[in-house]
Order: structure tokens, then sequence, then C-alpha cells
């Protein structure tokens, strides 16, 4: 009785950690004693359901649990030890789908158990299991699937289907009438419906994940995130466990609420994204050729930087691509010392998850004060003299304000050419992932760096030593 | 109809734990700034990992001799290990380069 109290108290603490741990993640003063919390709330989790008493005469098996324990916990550790602040989208996707196979392997047990007649499951609780399977599938192969997207190992356009989304359309509504079968059937068919429900489920794991790319990959990781969390929820309410359910739904709230604010930072909704990409090939094109590009000398760029009174730094994907941070923070420090208000203009879907830029940048030193969300930054960029884009493109296209035959009009973009004068440092005159042409690069007040991100922000750097 | 009913008065409990922790999940979580997304996410991410106590309860009730449900559990706790554990450690990792720009 006495074990059982302190058991059930370990779980409400560990609750309580989870809460309190998210609740302190709000400021980025009290967010590292927040994840600690967070850390001590599952640690006294595991302690309880390792001695909590179970019914009957329990085998326990705690050699198989301690050497799987440390196995697990010596990969996970090392794993975030050696991960580059650059590489953070992948690390993310691969734990992501890791849980996801957790929550894979603890309905597939069921499976066994129910067929094999150990496990007495009634419909609702059967249910439970396939969500189980088909949340924590998804979530499985999908981030599995996406991690292998961010490090370029497949390519986009190679394994998006042509009528991607009917195919897409199709399993789904496949996966629900054989779920439904599964239920109607009972126990009166074998268990190998249940695992061609489980292969189908991680098959469209791959499928949805599949035509979703590029600039598109912060929704995608920031929905599978919610979906790990629920299929933990959704083993939780196996295992009977109100512990599992409230951090498994604390997560999928968490991944809910970022997947809508990058949908809406996008001015696009969660379905457009899931379905159809960026709506083809249609109004490209509209506004090309609307001048000639200028380009800007190093010299004459880096002078310009050294002179003004505020300068504001736009990274983007290409920042992280070159890893360019630590050259851009030198930068930064030559301009602040000759007095210069440099600050960053950071957009919610810059780079390939929430966040991205601002990780990059702490990675950097660059203090948080410094870097201003998309209104902030607006109202800063209309008195800035310099705005230098840095491997940005999409999230700085003026024709999302004022082309309406934009495939992007109507999303929020940081207004850079309300700046005085505006320097882009971009690679080629490739357009971005969306394939839209961009306006801004016929500006009048823009001017153009070509090269590798690193290679010239080190280059501008050099120069302005010199000055 | 009537089953539908059955059910709801008999998990009611867990129907306000649902409610309730859905509500507060986005109470808190709509209040974190832009800046801190990104641990935000991996941070809940690891907080996903309590799947690994379904993986825990799985082994201790599995009968010694039932190998295949054993290498199940066994995979589940390394799993789910890997993701909290890794989970924790890379967010503490990226908060304590926000920290240290507190001037």
């Amino acid at each position: 009785m006495l074990l059982t109290f302190i058991i059930e108290i370990f779980f409400l603490l560990g609750s309580i950690g989870f809460i309190w741990g998210l609740r302190l993640m709000s400021s980025p003063d009290t967010a590292r004693k927040g994840n600690i919390y967070a850390g001590v709330g599952m640690t006294l989790a595991i302690i309880a359901a390792l001695i909590m008493p179970l019914e009957g005469n329990v085998p326990n098996n705690y050699a198989w649990i301690f050497a799987a324990l440390v196995v697990g916990t010596i990969i996970g550790y090392y794993s975030a030890i050696k991960v580059a602040m650059t590489s953070m989208p992948q690390m993310v996707s691969v734990f992501n789908g890791l849980g996801g196979a957790c929550a894979v392997v603890l309905g597939l047990a069921d499976v066994l158990h129910y067929y094999d007649g150990t496990k007495v499951v009634d419909t609702l609780g059967f249910l439970t299991v396939l969500l189980t399977l088909f949340i924590g599938g998804v979530a499985f192969t999908g981030s599995i699937f996406a991690y292998a997207k961010l490090e370029d190992l497949v390519d986009d356009k190679k394994v998006t289907l042509p009528k991607h989304s009917v195919i897409n359309m199709i399993m789904l509504v496949g996966l629900i009438g054989l779920g439904a079968y599964i239920l109607m059937q009972g126990e009166a068919i074998g268990m190998e419906a249940a695992i061609i429900f489980l292969v189908i489920s991680l098959i469209y794991g791959v499928s949805f994940v599949a035509p979703i790319g590029g600039a598109d990959m912060p929704v995608v990781i920031s929905l599978l995130n919610s979906l790990s969390g629920l299929s933990g929820a959704a083993a939780g309410i196996l295992f009977d466990s109100q512990f599992m359910v409230v951090g498994g739904i604390l997560v999928g709230a968490s991944g809910t609420i970022l997947t809508v604010m990058m949908c809406n930072a996008m001015n696009r909704s969660i379905w457009n994204v899931l379905i159809g990409g960026f709506g083809g090939t249609s109004a490209v094109g509209a506004t090309a050729t609307g001048g000639a590009v200028k380009e800007i000398s190093l010299n004459d760029a880096s002078i310009q930087l050294y002179y003004s009174q505020s300068v504001i730094i736009v990274p983007g994907y290409g920042l992280a691509v070159a890893q360019a941070q630590k050259v851009c923070k030198e930068i930064d420090d030559q301009l602040s010392a000759n007095g210069v208000d440099v600050k960053y203009a950071i957009h919610p879907v810059a780079g390939r998850m929430p966040g991205h830029m601002n990780v990059l940048l702490a990675e950097a030193d660059v203090p948080y004060p410094k870097l201003l969300d998309l209104d902030e930054a607006n109202s800063a960029l209309s008195s800035a003299d310099v705005a230098i884009i840095v491997g940005a493109n999409d999230v700085v296209n003026p024709a999302a304000e004022n082309d309406p035959g934009s495939p992007i009009y109507g999303m929020p973009v940081l207004k850079v050419w309300n700046a005085k004068s505006v320097i882009v440092l971009k690679r080629s005159m490739r357009s971005g992932y969306a394939g839209i042409e961009n306006p801004l690069f016929f500006h009048d007040r823009t001017k153009m760096l070509f090269g590798d991100a690193k290679e010239v922000l080190s280059k501008l750097n050099s120069e302005i030593k010199s000055l | 109809m009537e089953n539908f009913y059955g059910f709801f008065l008999d998990n009611l409990l867990i129907i306000y734990l649902l409610a309730f922790t859905v509500l507060l999940g986005f109470e808190i979580i709509a209040k974190v700034p832009t800046v801190l997304h990104t641990p935000l996410m991996s941070g809940s991410n690891a907080i996903s990992g309590v799947v690994v106590i379904g993986a825990i309860l799985l082994v201790r009730l599995t009968d010694p001799t039932d190998y295949l449900t054993l290498s199940l559990g066994f995979a589940g706790i390394i799993l789910g290990m890997i993701n909290a554990a890794g989970g924790f450690v890379v967010t503490d990792r990226m908060l304590e380069m926000f920290k240290k720009k507190k001037k």
C-alpha cells in the first residue's frame, strides 16, 4: 500500500515536472531549468515504472530492462553530444522517429497477445491498439524519411509520384476500411490483417512526407512531432498509464501549435501543405524580367555597412547550409564596435525547422535580444540603412505583398525593401525552393553579392577589417 | 448508442484528464517565443519518450521464455530511451547557448 502510494506520487510529480518544465520554456532565462525539470520528471517516472507492484507473479526480467536502458541512454547521450547545431532538424527528426517506433513496438506486442489469447481486449481497446500502430507507424517512417530528405539523401522531385495526393488519399481510406473490418471481425480473422494494417501505415508515413520538402519542412517536422506525442498518449491508454497520457498529449499539443504557427507564417492551410506543395508552376514568371540585376563589389559593400547607422541581417537556410553563422557574428562584432546598430530579422519559417535560425545564431554567441521576430523586424526595417540578406529568398519576396498572381501572395514576409538599401548574398540567380521569381533582386534599392555565403561573408569580414 | 453512454460514464475521469491536458498544453505552449521554438520542439520530443514507460512495463510482465515479446520490449526500451535521453541532452546543449548570452 505504501509502495503503491509512493509510486503514484512519483508519477504525479513526473507529470508536474513536464508541465512546469514546459512552462519555464517560455523564457530564455528559465528555459534550461525547465528542460531539467522535465528530465527529472521522466527519471522519476522510469524509476516508478521499474518498481511499481504489478498484479500476479511478475517475472520482471530486470536484466533485459537494465541492459536496454543502458544501451539506449548511451546511444542517445552520445548522438546528442556529437551533433552539430546546423544538423538539429535531422537530429530531432530521428529522435522523433524512434519514439514513434517504440509506440509501434508496444502496439505490436498487444496485437500478438490479443490473437494468441493471452490478453483480452475489447473493441475500444483494440481501436486504441490500431491507433497506436497507425500514429506511431506514420511518425516512425515519416520522421526517418524526413531525416533522409534533410540530409539530401533523397531528391524531393524523384520521390513524388504523379497524382501523389490521390494515392495518399486511397491509402488513408484503405486504412480506415481495413481498421473497421479488423474491429468488426475481432478474433475471427487472424493477426495477418493487423500486420497488413501496420505495413500500410508504415508505407503511408513515407508516402505522406514524400512530396513535401524544402521550405515546407518546418510544418512537416512540427506535425510529426505532434504525432509521436499522440502515439505515446495512445500507448498510455493501452497501459492504463495517466502519466503517459499526460506526457503524450502535451507533446501532441505543442506539435499542433507549432504546426499551426508555421502554416500561418506561410499563409497556407495545413491541408494545402499536405496535399499540394506550392500551386504548381502556373503563375511563376509573371513578374520576371522586371529590370537589370545590379552587383556590388565587396569593397563598396563593406564601406556601406561600416558607415551606416543600422544594419539588419536576414538569415535563411543558405546560412545554415554554408555554416556561416560564426562569420556572420564576426562581422556583427566589427560593425557594432564602430557604433552600427546590428539586428537580425528572423522569419518564422526561415530554415528547416521552427526556430532553426535562432539556434544557429545562439551557437555563434549572438545575444537573443538582437533577434527580431516578424513584426519587430518589419517596423525596424523601415528605418534601417542596410538590410543584408544571407541565403533567404521566399521570405523576403515582395510578390507576396503586391502580386496577386504569385503562388505566395498573402504570405507575411520581411519587408526588406523598406530599408534604404538592400544587399542580397546569393549563390546564383536560381529561384528558391518554391521555384518562384523574386522581384526583390531587380528592385531599385537592391544590389547583389554572388557566391557561397560563408566565403563571401569571410571576404566581407576582412574587407571591413582593413577599413 | 447505449454502449457509447456507458463508455463515457465509465471513463469520465480519463476524459476530464484528456480535456484539461489538451487545454493546458495549448495554453502553456502558445506563450513560448519564436526564439525558443527549436528547443521547445526537441524538449517536447524528449517528453514523447514517455513510451519507454510502456516498454518497461511490457518487459516486466513478459514470460521469460517468450523471446519474441522480450525482444520487442527490449527494442522498445532502447528506442524510447534514445528518444528521451538524447532529447533532453540535446535540448540542454541548445539552451546552454541561449543562457550564457545573458550579460
